[in-house]
């Protein structure tokens, strides 16, 4: 079984690292790069703690081989504030105490960070249909949905001023 | 403590607790740098994994683990053989009790393999790859027994037994014969039968609820490493890193001094992970392979070997006046404890009445094995289920006498100096507040449309205290470290912090809260049963008085007065001695730098074992709207109010009750374990074991009320487990509205809800 | 003298007995009398049962005072999730 040798840009870096044909993006990334942000809650795409961005576009990384990844933009929890500037949505996440354990807390932030870019101006009802691939079992979802509004609004604010 | 009532009744003085701060570890969850279970990884570690019995009854004949133990890479192999055979030991611990046999042999069967899933045997290698390949090599020989899952068929005469040492415990006489019955409790008052005969109306119902797991997002997960030296250290995810280092020590026979068991950040638990499963394995791959040993479970191992709480059937039948007044009340619960005895049936049975006051009562309580996986608590162990029941008969009541359901509960609902139907009288408890809360609520008067119906129901918890170790330490900065073994799972650290800077009179920010290892503090009983901001709360206030005493003391050596002259306010010393400058004032920082000279560093531990956590109290309110063509119910609108004492951080006091609600109504809903015919879960994934989603849920308005808690030096009161009790059948009643059906057996499916509306168009 | 209620499961040890009138006045010299009044109650409740003392609940406190007209109440153990 030989590996294969693959390169992305992770969080806008280079990177490099050899694969299993059967290696997940979730497993290279937590246990090739040390990315461990991305959690595994299921492995098999029901519970979207390991949601990451290729592309620009929102997957499960437990559903994509690693080998995929080659020459593609991937965005994880560790990219999303710049330096120690902490992403509006993280701020906000905080704010409104939008995560009790934590665990689900990095792929519902990318998932949410995925909404706005394609839509800043969601609706409540969008909002919660766009995160139903993303489970808490915390928080009965009430104020991650507040965090995300508001994160919007604050982000659309940003944009006129 | 004679100033207690005092500082609670002073609560708008406070300038902290009660507030909302960022949480302390927050940046480190919102970045992904907080380490869970599964993040930690030790040089040279191999990977762990599990056989299971791919049956939900088997005697194991043999298991040769020859060719997997020939499997180049393969370091270790254990079996049951490798595990002492402990005798009957119940570990209280202040927890529900737990039979230490019971628990090392749920960890890894023995002679027999007790349901679906069951740890047989357990291997180390140097990746997955090779240990699942190993896993396929061990040749496990089973006889399959006949087995048996439903509580009721379990009871039967001619079912298989399951331990054929188990002799019905609490039965006027010992029976003859075992069963899978482990235990019936009862709890009775008054002379049931007048009770019944001084009634007006009688409502009887027979209700069925499915076991339904906590469905925490973390799988377990744990890295352990035993060193040659005999030096055992544990990571691992859990609600108590001292609730690990004992089972450990007990299921390996260890001493408990070679255990070292640090917290990992824990995703999530919701009383799931207040026992083990993987560190006595992981550490007994260790001994043998030498190296350490990493397990995480799959989410198929979580739902088929951990976990869930009781599936159950249940009668009431409740007598009452034509003007609403109680008289009766004959309540029986079955419960299921899955493989080994220990359902949450004696919880069950004390809570089922606790709301109401009630002249004459039976509650009978049945505890039995079946096939599936041993329960584990699960938030108020036993009181959503027994609540279902009861709460539906109450509404059918309240309906038959055509009386507001908030009334009657609050004319029969318990209050101070009333005698709780579990025995003591209650005490400053907020149970009418609470009702009043609901009543005067936006939801509870808003108008309902087409296929829409509301529903109330009411929940009581009794919240604990218990055992735990705090430590406050001021840094020569004058910020201050405070230390407990509590794990943070929902954002203890927060409040912990909050309470110290408000002893302390400084900021919260200049507090930095601490998890510490078993090492590394003294011990604290797990984070559960809404403990932590009560008892390790009360550790951490008694910590921080401490330490203001010193500070207090040091500043007297420096100005050279007497204590007495030393006043401590808003986080500086003042000096009230007339001889000296009085008004002269030496910050926390000031006096921090001068430690040194003034009798060295200052802090202070305190451990207590916390004794009066009030009783809590929730009454909820549910809209919900019914498509008539799916059976599908939607939830529109939800409220809970809840007797909280007082919110240290009402964030996240709210967030616990949204929490409590979201899974509640999932159990209603949606969550049950199926299994196939020949006992095997069939819906072991989150696919088809369906927790609630954010589409699937409005925004969950949560009310809290606070009647304070004169044990507790704010105020507080456990928050953690009532909102999960009034959910199953808050919903159920708002169903039976829209509908005109009363539903008995949850989940309340669409195709359930579908034959139900077929039936009443007859 | 506090008055002691406990389960009925009890009456194996007192012959039918379950209510109590005990002078004590802490958890551990009510537990040592019930043991001395009927051999083998008191260390049964304590390794149980909780105790409710005038509605508070107790476990594992040795040291919990009893007052003179306390009402003092066996119960199980209470764990949680
Ligand atoms: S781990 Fe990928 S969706 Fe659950
Ligand atoms: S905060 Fe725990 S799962 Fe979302």
């Amino acid at each position: 079984m030989s590996k294969r040798h693959v390169s992305a840009i992770v969080n806008g870096d280079a990177v490099e690292f050899l694969t299993d044909p059967g290696m997940t993006l979730l497993d290279a990334l937590r246990d090739e790069l040390d990315l461990t942000g991305s959690k595994e809650g299921c492995g098999s795409g029901d519970c979207g703690a390991c949601s990451v961005i290729v592309d620009g576009r929102l997957v499960c990384s437990c559903l994509m081989l690693a080998a995929e990844a080659q020459d593609r933009r991937i965005e994880t929890i560790e990219g999303m504030a710049q330096g120690s500037d902490l992403h509006p949505l993280q701020q906000k996440f905080l704010e409104h105490a939008a995560l009790q354990c934590g665990f689900c807390t990095p792929g519902i932030l990318m998932a949410s960070k995925a909404l706005l870019d394609a839509n800043p101006d969601p609706t409540e009802t969008e909002a919660r249909y766009w995160l139903a691939g993303n489970l808490c079992r915390c928080t009965g979802y009430d104020k991650i949905i507040r965090a995300v509004m508001d994160a919007a609004a604050e982000m659309r604010q940003a944009r006129v001023s | 403590m004679t100033d207690v009532l005092d500082r609670a009744d002073a609560t708008p003085r406070l300038k902290v607790v009660g507030t909302r701060p960022i949480r302390p570890d927050g940046a480190d969850k919102v970045t992904g740098r907080a380490q869970f279970g599964a993040d930690l990884t030790m040089p040279g570690q191999l990977v762990g994994k599990i056989l299971r019995s791919p049956h939900a009854h088997a005697r194991i004949v043999s298991i040769d683990a020859k060719k997997a133990r020939a499997l180049p890479g393969v370091k270790a192999v254990v079996t049951g053989a490798d595990f002492p055979n402990l005798a009957d030991e119940f570990h209280e611990g202040g927890e529900a009790a737990s039979n230490l046999r019971d628990l090392a042999m749920n960890v890894m069967a023995r002679d027999k393999a007790l349901y679906d899933g069951h740890a047989v045997a357990a291997v180390a290698a140097i990746s997955t790859a090779v240990a699942d390949e190993a896993l396929a090599l061990i040749k496990v020989v089973y006889e399959v027994l006949p087995h048996v899952i439903e509580v009721e068929a379990a009871m039967a005469s001619d079912a298989p037994v399951l331990h054929p040492t188990m002799f019905t415990e609490g039965l006027d006489e010992r029976p003859a014969l075992p069963s899978n019955i482990a235990k019936r409790n009862r709890i009775a008052r008054g002379d049931l039968d007048a009770g019944f005969a001084a009634a007006d109306v009688v409502i009887e119902g027979r209700y069925v609820t499915q076991a339904v797991h906590q469905g925490y997002i973390e799988p377990h997960a744990c890295v352990a490493s035993w060193a040659a030296d005999g030096q055992c250290n544990v990571w691992s995810s859990s609600q108590g890193q001292f609730m690990v280092r004992t089972y450990c020590a007990k299921v390996l026979g260890l001493e408990i001094s070679n255990i070292r068991v640090t917290p990992a950040e824990i995703g999530g638990g919701f009383g799931g992970k207040t026992t083990v499963y993987l560190e006595p394995l992981a550490l007994a791959l260790s001994r043998e392979s030498g190296h350490p040993v990493k397990m995480v479970m799959s989410r198929d191992d979580v739902f088929r070997a951990t976990g869930p709480t009781s599936g159950s059937v249940m009668y009431v039948k409740l007598g009452a006046k034509k003007d609403g007044t109680l008289t009766a009340a004959d309540v029986e619960l079955k419960y299921q404890a899955g493989a080994f005895a220990g359902s949450p049936v004696g919880a069950g049975s004390m809570t089922a009445l606790a709301c109401y006051d009630i002249a004459n009562f039976v509650i009978t309580g049945w505890d039995v094995v079946s096939n599936c996986p041993k329960v584990a608590a699960y938030r108020a162990p036993g009181a959503p289920i027994a609540a279902f029941a009861v709460e539906s008969a109450m509404d059918d009541l309240a309906r038959k006498l055509d009386i507001d359901p908030i009334a009657l509960r609050e004319q029969n609902g318990v209050k101070n100096g009333v005698k709780a139907s579990y025995g003591p009288t209650f005490a400053n408890i907020g149970y009418l507040e609470t009702l009043a809360a609901i009543k005067t609520c936006p939801q509870y008067s808003m108008p309902l449309g087409p296929n829409q119906g509301r529903g109330v129901a009411a929940g009581f918890w009794f919240n604990v205290g218990g055992e735990s170790t705090a430590a406050v330490h001021i840094n020569e900065d004058g910020s201050a470290v405070v230390v407990t073994g509590n794990p943070d799972i929902g954002g203890s650290r927060a409040s912990m912090a909050m309470m110290a800077a408000e002893v302390l009179g400084v900021p919260v920010e200049q507090v930095r809260p601490m998890v510490a290892d078993t090492a590394s503090i003294g011990f604290s009983m797990l984070t559960g049963g809404s403990r932590t901001t009560f008892a390790t709360g009360m550790a951490v206030v008694q910590a921080a008085e401490k330490v203001v005493a010193e500070l207090r003391r040091r500043a007297a050596v420096i100005w050279d007065v007497a204590v007495d002259q030393v006043v401590w306010a808003d986080g500086v010393a003042v000096c009230r001695d007339p001889a000296k400058a009085t008004g002269k004032t030496l910050t926390l920082e000031g006096l921090a730098g001068q430690s040194g000279r003034t009798g060295g560093p200052i802090s202070a531990q305190v451990s207590l074992n916390a004794q009066g956590a009030g009783p809590g109290f929730g009454v909820h309110v549910c809209d919900v709207e019914i498509d008539p063509e799916t059976g599908h119910v939607t939830v529109l609108r939800y409220t809970a109010a809840q007797d909280v004492g007082k919110a240290i951080h009402p964030s996240y006091v709210e967030g616990q009750i949204q929490g409590g609600v979201a899974q509640g109504v999932g159990w209603a809903l949606n969550e049950e374990y199926i299994f196939d015919r020949e006992g095997r879960m069939e819906n072991a994934g989150f696919l088809d074991y369906r927790v609630p989603v954010a589409s699937d849920l409005p925004m969950i308005d949560a009310i809290l009320v606070e009647v304070a808690n004169p044990r507790h030096p704010f105020g507080a009161k456990g928050v953690g487990e009532v909102p999960i009790v009034p959910p199953l059948a808050a919903v159920a009643n708002a169903v039976r509205s829209a509908i005109g059906v009363r539903m008995t057996e949850l989940p309340l499916s669409p195709p359930k809800i579908r034959a139900a509306l077929d039936a009443k168009a007859g | 003298m506090a008055h002691v209620i406990a389960p009925s499961d009890c009456r194996q040890f007192t012959g039918g007995l379950s209510e109590f009138d005990i002078e004590a006045d802490t958890v551990r010299r009510l537990v040592a009398e019930l043991d001395r009044l009927y051999p083998g109650l008191g260390s049964w409740l304590d390794r149980r049962m909780a105790v409710a003392i005038d509605g508070e609940i107790h476990q594992d406190a040795w040291t919990s005072p009893i007052g003179p007209k306390s009402e003092v109440y066996f119960i199980p153990k209470i764990g949680g999730g």
